[in-house]
């Protein structure tokens, strides 16, 4: 698109040109009309004199006859330059006043208005003068014409209205010119944002939109999409992060498996390679469930479970979860201990709660066995505020305070042996299962060992 | 049993029918969904396969539109999708049962052969029956050569779903689903230990070949005979 084509495009351009035309058409409007009236005004007021003073002539001749009228003409002729007179016979030769001849609109009707030109001999020579008059019939046939010289008023008015033209044409061109430039000024800082974004998209993932410093609405914009710009890279880092861990989890068991394949094809021992493929299979099917784990974790985070919340009891899942795993606890000789408050209800999804609880209760089996190898759990849920309090506590060796955000990121064991079982991947879908319900996840010293306490509100904010 | 499968990825579907062939049942193959309703009219199949995203009809079309002409035969759901809304959506349609992919063909097996003992018609049980393990219903007790077993109640439940279907192989997931009511995936051996458990009062100290038996890679059975 061509530069200018584009300036007038802009929505600055297009303000300003309405705003314009619209300053523009109501002052006109509003200048012609205080144009008009004061003509009209001007006009009656002459027209009241000359219809006085025709009236005070028309007396005189009643009084005092033709020759008083000539008389009093003749001397208002020469008194005053800026008026006309005359008087004529009944054939319309000239008996007195300055005009030199009846002007011809004059003759017709006994009585009217009449304005014409006529020659007037002034300093700079003669020349052609406006003038208003009235004119009538006296009542032996006589006429009498008695008016003002208009021509100044006339340039006068001829001055305001091309004072008015211009004023109206300098308007329009400094009000394009004036919106032109902010145009111009907008289009530049967007453009300025358009490159910046185009660059980003090429990779340069750190740049960021230049700031103005004057706190405009544009530099609030500028300041939003920065703040948009920062989340995005962090979600980008942490996703790369994901997937370089992905990677790396998944090579492992694969190239172990692939391993296995290969040795039970060399080694054609029928009972050998049933048994490796046995073992195959239940390394294929801990990668599905890696898999899937990944899967339930990215669509809670997405909130797509959304559909299976509904109102429920928590002390019954405490119990039924504590029953599931007391068992296995026993067997490590451990206890699981429960402590539940009675009556209390929140809205959530029981399937994923349950599913919560039990990657915790199994963490804690993991690794929250005491000096003497035996762990000692307690599930414990409590009301305060308005939010339900779900715990899951043990007296393992516990998670150092640096290590406590971490771990609820994807893929992150802190054994680095990885000696047990496990994906790296049950507190994060715990965190998303909480996040899921509007809630909170806290890791807790529990002196000794590791308090996880799940912060879920009892209501959820905006269904 | 002579199952249908409505499925229209050609690999999955021919392991699918191989390995139904093997466990003993006639499977036909339909690789889209207007196929697969034509053959379902026919009325000849005791379980239909269905996948959920097929070609020119979906699934769960299908399955609506079945149930809607009054099929009775019990349906099996297939989809990529795990989520609990989305095994809602499959059972709402007229699903019997969902099962997500990827699966292992023993769940599978298991599902299929649970669902026509399911359907089957039976007179209202008091007593259930496996190798002299006898478990009234009413009373709520169980005897092994008229030794009573004291048990919990989750042990009773969970006595009750393996030896309703005795003889056949019950998955872990289906135990988690069935005597829990849970939905999601048991990572560890959480449901070994409840088995060993009852293992150890129905089993240890009698005589002869033990009546809860471990199927490796699949899940736990109880000896019908």
């Amino acid at each position: 698109m061509p530069a200018n084509l584009k300036l007038l495009q802009t929505s600055t351009f297009r303000l300003a040109a309405t705003y314009l035309a619209v300053f523009a058409v109501s002052v006109g409007l509003v200048l012609g009309y205080v144009y008009w009236n004061t003509g009209l005004l001007l006009e009656r007021q002459l027209e009241d004199t000359i219809e006085a003073e025709v009236q005070g002539l028309a007396e005189q001749y009643r009084t005092r006859g033709v020759g008083g009228l000539i008389e009093t003409v003749e001397r208002r002729s020469a008194q005053d330059s800026n008026s006309v007179y005359l008087l004529t016979n009944i054939r319309g030769a000239r008996l007195a006043g300055n005009l030199q001849g009846l002007p011809p609109e004059a003759t017709k009707g006994k009585s009217g208005w009449v304005e014409f030109s006529y020659a007037v001999v002034t300093v700079r020579g003669p020349q052609q003068h406006q003038a208003r008059a009235f004119h009538v019939t006296l009542a032996d046939g006589a006429r009498l014409v008695v008016g003002r010289d208009v021509e100044e008023r006339r340039k006068l008015a001829q001055i305001i209205r091309r004072t008015l033209f211009w004023a109206l044409g300098l308007t329009l061109v400094l009000g394009v010119g004036g919106g032109l430039w902010m145009s111009r000024n907008f289009l530049t800082r967007v453009d300025a944002m358009t490159s910046t974004a185009r660059s980003i998209m090429k990779g340069e993932l750190s740049r960021r939109v230049a700031l103005s410093g004057s706190g405009d609405e544009l530099d609030r914009l500028a300041v939003s999409l920065n703040d948009m710009l920062d989340q995005i890279e962090r979600l980008m880092g942490g996703m790369r992060e994901v997937s370089s861990n992905v990677a790396h989890d998944l090579r492992t068991p694969l190239t172990r498996l692939r391993a296995r394949l290969e040795g039970a094809i060399r080694s054609g021992n029928p009972d050998e390679q049933r048994e490796a493929l046995t073992e195959t299979l239940e390394d294929a099917d801990r990668l599905l469930q890696t898999f899937n784990a990944l899967l339930s974790i990215a669509r809670t985070e997405a909130g797509q479970a959304r559909e299976g919340l509904a109102p429920m009891e928590i002390a019954p899942l405490i119990e039924e979860m504590a029953e599931l795993y007391g068992p296995s606890a026993e067997e490590q000789g451990g206890t699981l201990t429960v402590q539940t408050a009675e009556g209390a209800h929140l809205h959530a999804d029981r399937q994923l709660l349950a599913q919560a609880l039990a990657n915790l209760i199994d963490n804690a089996l993991k690794y929250g066995a005491g000096p003497d190898g035996k762990p000692d759990i307690t599930v414990a849920a409590a009301v305060d505020n308005g939010h339900v309090i779900l715990s899951v506590s043990d007296h393992g060796p516990g998670i150092a305070e640096p290590d406590r955000a971490r771990v609820l990121e994807r893929f992150v064991r802190l054994d680095a042996s990885r000696s047990k079982p496990g994906s790296g991947l049950g507190l994060s879908l715990v965190a998303g299962i909480v996040k899921l319900h509007q809630g909170q996840i806290a890791l807790e010293d529990n002196a000794p060992g590791l308090t996880v306490k799940l912060i879920l509100p009892r209501q959820l904010q905006g269904g | 049993m002579r199952i249908l499968v409505i499925e229209d990825d050609r690999e999955q579907a021919g392991w699918l029918i191989k390995g139904l062939h093997e466990s003993g049942h006639v499977a036909d193959h339909a690789a889209d969904g207007e196929e697969g309703l034509t053959l379902a009219r026919e009325n000849v199949h005791d379980v239909l396969v269905v996948d959920r995203m097929l070609p020119r009809l979906d699934g769960l079309s299908v399955v609506r539109t079945l149930r809607a002409e009054g099929m009775r035969a019990p349906v099996l759901i297939l989809s990529a999708l795990s989520d609990v809304d989305e095994k809602v959506k499959g059972l709402r349609a007229g699903g019997d049962d969902y099962l997500a992919k990827p699966y292992a063909f023993s769940e599978l097996l298991a599902r299929i052969e649970g669902l026509t003992r399911r359907t089957s018609p039976e007179p209202q049980q008091t007593k259930l029956e496996a190798c002299g393990l006898v478990m009234d219903l009413l009373a709520r007790t169980v005897t092994r050569g008229g030794i009573d077993i004291p048990l919990q109640p989750r042990e009773f439940k969970l006595l009750e779903y393996l030896m309703r279907n005795a003889g056949h192989v019950v998955t872990r997931t289906m135990l988690l689903e069935n005597v829990w009511d849970y939905h999601f995936d048991p990572q560890t051996n959480v449901i070994d230990v409840h088995i060993s458990r009852l293992r150890s009062k129905i089993d240890k100290g009698f005589e002869g070949e033990p009546l809860l038996q471990t199927v490796r890679g699949a899940g736990y059975s109880i000896r019908a005979r």
